[in-house]
């Protein structure tokens, strides 16, 4: 039987991989060294890894804000009658709370950063012309921090005796 | 398929595809949310005014679907997370993204009578 079929890793079995291919453990195949591969004298990067650190938190973030947002869901929209008890009462008695204050400080940071870091990838696949591409970022960038500063503010000064 | 396209079809497109979708909605929705919540600081009037609209049988309509885009959106962001960090998750994903759709139409069979209940009583009289 070929060894590829009980392979653990994420990749099916090879057609011509098996005992065919004339390699075994014993007869391993010539190593091929990757056509990009970073060597001791390959110039150091200028680019950085920011890429890398945005793909890494559009998975980090989505992991908690499913907890977050599933959350605010059920306790704006499920629980204890639904959307029909919300109202400045509602928000006054939940933002007393430095907990709820917490959550939504939370929720509001990595929702419009998950957010705005996706749109900004879908700008930089669809607006092909330089100056369409800076205009649609510059717009989502002012509106991203508009935003956060926005809600931000609201939660850090929430009045509940406001009249 | 068309030639000079990386559009490939199938589960792994159109799964791509709505993601994208329902995370732009989800932005776009969530700017307006921000701005209607900072009318706490200019009055509660103001705010329960505004509040009222989300009340009504059309909004609440709206409010299921943003709903459908934001569960749609966390689950399977979750399936994403697990085809790049599973090891075996690239060759599951399909039967993920079927797992995905499931859970999905559960738990929004599970979301009509909270988030529609209201609406129907409204509309259809009580
Ligand atoms: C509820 C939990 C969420 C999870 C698990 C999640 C997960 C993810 C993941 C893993 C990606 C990366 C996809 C890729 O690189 O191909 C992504 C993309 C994206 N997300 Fe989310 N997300 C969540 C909530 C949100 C929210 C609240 C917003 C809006 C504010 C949002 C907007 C976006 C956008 C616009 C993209 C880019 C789509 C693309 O490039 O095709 N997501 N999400």
């Amino acid at each position: 039987m070929s060894t590829t079929e009980t392979t653990e890793s994420g990749i099916g079995p090879v057609e011509g991989a098996g005992e065919l291919s004339g390699y075994s453990p014993e007869n391993p195949a010539p190593v091929i060294e990757p056509p990009r591969k970073r060597t001791t004298k390959t110039p150091k990067s200028t680019r950085g890894n920011f890429e890398m650190y945005g793909w890494l938190f559009m998975r980090l973030s989505g992991i908690v804000l499913v907890v977050l947002v599933i959350g605010h869901l059920l306790i704006q929209l499920v629980l204890d009658g639904g959307v029909s008890k919300i109202g400045f009462a509602f928000v006054a008695g939940r933002w007393a709370s430095p907990f709820w204050q917490t959550w939504d400080l939370l929720m509001l940071w990595l929702a419009m950063l998950h957010g705005a870091n996706g749109l900004r990838t879908i700008i930089n696949d669809y607006a092909e012309r330089p100056n369409t591409r800076l205009w649609l970022k510059g717009l989502l960038y002012t509106a991203t921090v508009f935003t956060i500063l926005l809600g931000t503010l609201v939660i850090f000064t929430f009045d509940p005796n406001i009249r | 398929m068309p030639a000079g396209t990386l559009y490939r079809g199938r589960e792994g497109m159109w799964s791509w595809v709505a993601h994208r979708v329902t995370g732009v909605l989800i932005f776009f929705f969530l700017f307006v949310h921000v701005l209607d919540t900072a009318l706490v600081r200019v009055s509660p009037e103001a705010y329960d005014t505004v509040v009222a609209t989300y009340k009504t049988p059309l909004v609440a309509l709206l409010e299921y679907g943003l709903v459908a885009a934001i569960l749609f959106h966390a689950l399977n962001g979750l399936r994403v997370i697990a085809v790049d960090f599973w090891a075996k998750g690239p060759r599951y994903q399909k039967q993920m993204l079927w797992t995905v759709v499931g859970v999905w139409l559960v738990l929004m069979i599970g979301a009509l009578y909270p988030v529609l209940g209201h609406a129907v009583r409204e509309v259809f009289g009580s």
